[in-house]
């Protein structure tokens, strides 16, 4: 089946992507939402400009569009977003990196009953611990690209997701409860290199924004 | 526990296993429980028989491909041990015990009300939904139900152990597939 993927460049949905592929689907676009608020609901903020580098490197077309970032507007530039994919790319489904948020997953599945397109979520539920280690264990190389609760702080920036982190954020779990995938949006990822790109992404530059526990990475990426 | 669970995938596309069977299969791993997978379009008669209990999964709102092929559960009716659907499963017991589809598209979380004596669930329970159809077992004579309104959430047949959620239980009230698994 043609999919188009909801794409924020981050670990979740580039792992669901490349579950898509390998389970024999097509993926026929990328589907980003820039939102201008930084604290949306629904979608990923930090470097998610960045996407348009990961979408040439999976020789993939890239659907970008801006929202307010406003709750119930965004999910109408969604919609309108998910039906450019059916008509341009001829998609028959969505996938999602949907993990645990019933909140975005079921605004998702709503949008795509309205649209009659399949909406796949193949992260859904999945243990936190299997993910990280299944990111790893499929040479995806993924940094933190932004940081939301304590203790997190900007020390962690740049971290790449390897086995020392797994380790790390097991014992943050067990001691503060920060939701190891962070799926809590205690932290965000950007992907560099996977099974999907035909070369790794070099980051030339950053610039770094934010205050305590609350820091973003803009990353420059060639 | 003794025995082992089978698990039966109604999923027309094999990714949505990942969606749908896969969380349960995780709550029998937690569980210790031993289990095996199957497409229901595969189910052989030794699959029934070596099975101590069967869950029948269910499957995403676009798929209803397993209406076409009901003939492959015709098994349900002379099943003398503990089964449980969830969603596509609830309502694939309740076509073959005479039901009938209806229209109905629930996505996301909901309070619904259960009456005392399912799986230890009492109460405002808040619960996943994820379907555009529902049968109503208030019209099938052999099942009691569980919940309070107009649609039947939670369902268990009044002389076999026989269960049916409408609701997927993996997403939020895992302790009701903990409960059937340990019967």
């Amino acid at each position: 089946m043609k999919l188009g993927v909801l794409f924020s460049g981050g670990k979740d949905s580039t792992f669901a992507a490349w579950t898509a592929k390998k389970y024999g689907h097509e993926i026929s676009c990328l589907i980003s939402i820039i939102s201008k608020k930084e604290d949306s609901y629904m979608f990923h903020t930090p470097s998610i400009s960045k996407v348009k580098f990961q979408s040439k490197v999976m020789n993939t077309s890239l659907i970008m569009k801006e929202t307010l970032g406003e709750k119930e507007i965004e999910l109408e530039d969604l919609k309108k977003a998910i039906k450019k994919a059916k008509n341009e790319y001829g998609i028959g489904g969505i996938v999602t990196g949907a993990v645990e948020s019933v909140y975005q997953a079921s605004r998702v599945q709503k949008i795509c009953n309205e649209l009659k397109l399949e909406c796949f979520n193949p992260l859904w539920q999945k243990d936190q611990f299997e993910l990280l280690e299944d990111l790893i264990k499929n040479n995806f190389k993924v940094i933190i690209v932004g940081v939301f609760a304590y203790p997190l702080g900007k020390d962690f920036l740049g971290r790449k997701i390897d086995k020392k982190f797994v380790l790390e954020i097991k014992e943050l779990n067990n001691k503060l409860g920060i939701n190891p995938a962070g799926e809590g949006g205690e932290f965000e990822t950007y992907v560099l290199n996977c099974p999907l790109f035909i070369r790794e992404l070099k980051i030339k530059g950053f610039k770094d924004f934010g205050e305590r526990n609350s820091w973003r990475r803009e990353l420059e990426i060639i | 526990m003794k025995g082992r669970v089978l698990l039966i995938s109604v999923c027309k596309e094999k990714l949505h296993e990942l969606e749908f069977v896969k969380p349960i299969e995780d709550i029998l791993k937690k569980e210790g429980a031993n289990y095996f997978i199957r497409d229901y379009k595969e189910i052989k008669k030794e699959d029934l028989e070596k099975s101590s209990k069967i869950i029948i999964c269910g499957t995403s709102l676009a798929d209803n491909k397993f209406t076409e092929n009901l003939d492959k559960f015709s098994w349900i009716k002379s099943f003398n041990k503990p089964l449980f659907g969830i969603c596509a499963g609830m309502q694939i017991i309740g076509l073959i015990y005479g039901g009938n589809l209806k229209e109905k598209t629930e996505i996301g979380f909901y309070n619904e009300k259960l009456t005392k004596g399912f799986f230890g669930f009492n109460g405002v329970v808040n619960v996943y939904h994820l379907h555009n159809k529902y049968v109503c077992f208030s019209k099938l004579k052999d099942f009691k139900i569980f919940n309070q309104g107009e649609i039947s959430q939670a369902v268990k047949h009044k002389d076999k152990e026989i269960y049916g959620t409408l609701f997927h239980p993996e997403v939020r009230n895992k302790g009701i597939i903990e409960g059937f698994i340990h019967l």
